[in-house]
């Protein structure tokens, strides 16, 4: 290309050249994708060229989850290119799940050419109309003349006010026709300009029910990781500052330090003791960059009867969707935080001190009741116990650490006893609670951090849901350890069949599973299967070592559930401590029945 | 629940400016329909061909939480420029145009053209045994004048769903 003699605004290229050189220009350094018929252009261009590495997965869902991954571990956008049809249907999941928990994914996808759509052409699929409730945006692109801005929109879209997945559907026509090739524009988007800085009036507000509160609590999400790392800076500054209590959503770990004496632990279905209890005896609240989920608010006419809420958000239509609050604050995390204290700071009233020492001394009582706590006897894992011994050793190590999982029990307790000092450090599928999720989300971190330990903590029934991605692993020489904790049974789908359906175990059982020391071998990774407590720490140690990819198959207690529980439609004051208290679910009412 | 206590739904009509491009209209109707949100009408036409603009008018009923909600939800909608609730912000006007098809001979015909008269519908159609009216108005009355046709020979009714606007100067603008 002749940049010398031409300026970009005048380039003329193939629409595959536009769509590779606005990737480029957006700062786009990998894409994860599956060729097909349709973007056969764009994988032409992409031979021809060396910015940009396009990782080969195996299926399409896990091109997305991989580059949810790379996202999330690294703030960046991740990149999807799939096929049409069968390629862009397939990717269908991981952009819901990209939506749910708000991560900036833009995923490419080949279309029939503009004067077949419509016509049941061979792998035609309505792409725009399957992921539009599947997407913040999407778009079709028709006119190659607005390519270039298609493409570069599509990134001001997916990473501004909440983020999300954006689709564009480019049909080979225009892939393969000319155009001309435009940057970036400078002026602001006609009609998406989310607000960011938060109005100082609901500031002011906020900080005075703060000052004044006697049983304080700061509730932080996902959207204080989203805001960036200095958001998770400012969260610390101002909770500390404040003396106030913290607690982390499932999304949010990592925004305030586990280790922080001022880190209550995760709230919700699966939080701590304290953390509940603290949000169901507060008298103000401050919810950061988190959105009164269900799983963390359990039944809603019980939740936190007495306190005043404060909800700050970059999404308004998230304020007062589930919970009515008292001051609505519409801005991003970092801003927020930064607002308050500069606000804090200035604000004469002092707080109540005694009252606030009196509410630390309820709440450690609360933390007295130990409730993670667990008895790791004889010979049989405790799956509890197999991902904390992960976390020490990691931490002895020094190694910096990455997690994903999948989802169920084995999810909840690496939430719940793998701790994380950082933010960015800890994917998981909060929102949509994908099984299959966590081997592609950890080939997508190690791609962004190489060097850095990334495991996957996986369910053996949830591992199946993804496990070719293995071959993706041995391709690119990705490190990455698949850690599961094989109970043999869809433990958490166990777990309230248990407990809720009188122990009628539904087709939970993980039967035939296949031997993964020799799956692992097969994808040319090293397979380990450890049985006995006594080898647990000798195993984690090894395989951290191990400089390939492994898959440590860790036999844990088949029956042991997940606690604490709020059952669904209970409160947080009636959450379920430790087995043998069960007897509490009996009480689950009808409603609750009805709720996932 | 005691009856006072049960939320108070009200209805709500709202207008949207959106940019005229395709799926628009898909995104509005498949928002209102995952979502659960009743929409009691909704119409939409281009008002600015230089800009690009459309008009979205919808009519949806929910507690004042849901109609927060259906708000916002719009609002974030990447082509949306401004919602406005015109039922909140003031006074406004709301508009329906009908075409009515009454069949009847004698004096049914007769009462017809004097119920119509009455309610300043137009007659844009006649046959021997036939009327098409036009009328304009405020939904109430559209449905009052069809309710007295039906036993004389209401045949067939179209109409257009509401269009509104604030009344006073002030404009909606992108
Ligand atoms: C794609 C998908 N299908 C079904 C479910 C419902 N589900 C939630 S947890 C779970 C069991 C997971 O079993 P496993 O991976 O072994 O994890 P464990 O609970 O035993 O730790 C199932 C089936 C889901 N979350 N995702
Ligand atoms: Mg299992």
């Amino acid at each position: 290309m002749s940049a010398t003699l031409q300026t970009a605004e005048t380039r003329t290229m193939t629409g595959a050249e536009i769509v590779l050189q606005a990737l480029k220009d957006n700062g786009v350094e990998v894409i994860f994708g599956y060729p097909g018929g349709a973007v056969l252009p764009l994988y032409d261009a992409l031979f021809q060229q060396n910015a940009i590495r396009h990782i080969l997965v195996r299926h399409e869902q896990a091109a997305v989850h991989a580059a949810e991954g790379y996202a999330r571990s690294t703030g960046k956008v991740g990149v999807v290119l799939v096929t049409s049809g069968p390629g862009a249907t397939n990717a269908v999941t991981g952009l819901v799940d990209a939506l749910m928990d708000s991560i900036p994914v833009i995923c490419l996808t080949g279309q029939v050419p503009t004067h077949l759509i419509g016509n049941d052409a061979f792998q035609e699929a309505d792409t725009t109309g399957i992921t539009r409730p599947a997407t913040k945006h999407n778009y079709l692109v028709k006119d190659i003349r607005k390519l270039a801005s298609t493409v570069h929109e599509a990134f001001y879209v997916s990473k501004s006010g909440r983020p999300g997945p954006v689709v564009i559907d480019l049909p080979k026509d225009i892939l393969i026709g000319k155009g001309p090739y435009s940057e970036a524009p400078q002026a602001p988007h006609r009609s998406y300009r989310p607000q960011t800085e938060p109005d100082m009036a609901s500031i002011r507000a906020a900080v005075r029910l703060l000052k004044g509160a006697k049983r304080p609590i700061v509730y932080a999400g996902g959207g204080v990781i989203n805001a960036g790392p200095e958001a998770s800076r400012l969260l610390g500054d101002f909770v500390r500052m404040a003396n106030m209590p913290c607690t982390n959503t499932l999304m949010g770990l990592g925004a305030f330090p586990s280790e922080d004496p001022q880190f209550l632990g995760m709230l919700g279905m699966h939080g701590t003791y304290e953390a509940n209890l603290a949000m169901h005896g507060c008298d103000v609240m401050l919810n950061i960059g988190a959105r009164f989920d269900d799983r963390v608010t359990g039944r809603l006419n019980a939740f936190s009867p007495n306190s005043k809420k404060i909800h700050a958000d970059i999404d308004p239509s998230s304020i007062n969707k589930n919970v009515k609050v008292d001051v609505a604050i519409v801005g991003d995390a970092g801003a927020v935080l930064k607002a308050l204290i500069e606000c804090w700071q200035a604000e004469e009233q002092p707080q109540d001190q005694a009252a606030i020492a009196e509410w630390w001394r309820a709440i450690d009582g609360w933390r007295g009741t130990g409730c993670l706590q667990y008895r790791q006897e004889g010979s049989i894992i405790k799956p509890q116990h197999a991902v904390k011994r992960l976390y020490e050793i990691t931490r002895e190590m020094g190694h910096e650490t990455f997690i994903t999982t999948e989802v169920g029990q084995h999810q909840m307790w690496a939430a719940q006893y793998f701790g994380f000092q950082k933010p960015n450090r800890w994917m998981t599928s909060g929102g949509l609670g994908t099984m299959g999720y966590g081997l592609p989300a950890a080939m997508g971190v190690q791609i962004a951090h190489p060097d850095a330990l990334v495991i996957d903590i996986a369910g053996e029934a949830s591992i199946l849901m993804n496990i070719q991605e293995m071959g993706t692993l041995a391709q690119y020489r990705l490190p990455v350890k698949v850690f599961i904790l094989n109970n043999e049974y869809m433990g958490m789908v166990r777990q309230w069949q248990e407990l809720l359906h009188g122990s009628r175990y539904s087709e939970s059982y993980s039967e035939a599973l296949p031997d993964f020391v020799r799956l692992a071998e097969a994808f040319h990774a090293r397979g380990m299967r450890v049985t006995e407590a006594s080898q647990l720490d000798d195993a984690i140690r090894e395989m951290i070592a191990h400089p390939g990819p492994v898959i440590a198959d860790i036999a844990v207690a088949k029956d042991e559930n997940c606690f604490p529980m709020i059952p669904s439609g209970a409160a947080h004051n009636e959450m379920i401590l430790a087995p043998g208290q069960e007897g509490g679910v009996t009480g689950v009412t009808d409603e609750g029945k009805v709720l996932v | 629940m005691p009856d006072s206590l049960e939320p108070t739904l009200r209805n709500a009509t709202i207008a949207v400016l959106v940019e005229n491009e395709a799926g628009i209209l898909a995104r509005v109707v498949g928002l209102f329909s995952g979502r659960g949100y009743n929409i009691e009408s909704l119409t939409v036409a281009p008002v600015d061909a230089d800009r690009r603009l459309s008009r979205i008018t919808i009519v949806t009923r929910g507690t004042d939480m849901v109609i927060e909600q259906i708000k916002a939800q719009l609002d974030r909608l990447v082509p949306v420029h401004k919602v406005s609730d015109l039922t909140l912000e003031g006074p406004h006007i709301a508009r329906e145009l009908a075409l009515i098809k009454v069949v009847g001979k004698g004096e049914a015909r007769m009462e017809a053209l004097r119920l119509a008269d009455a309610f300043r519908a137009r007659v844009v159609d006649a046959t021997i045994e036939s009327f098409v009216f036009e009328m304009t108005g405020a939904g109430e009355k559209l449905d009052a004048f069809i309710a007295l046709m039906r036993p004389i020979g209401l045949a067939e009714v179209s109409r257009t769903g509401v269009v509104a606007i604030a009344r006073g100067p002030g404009g909606f603008e992108a």
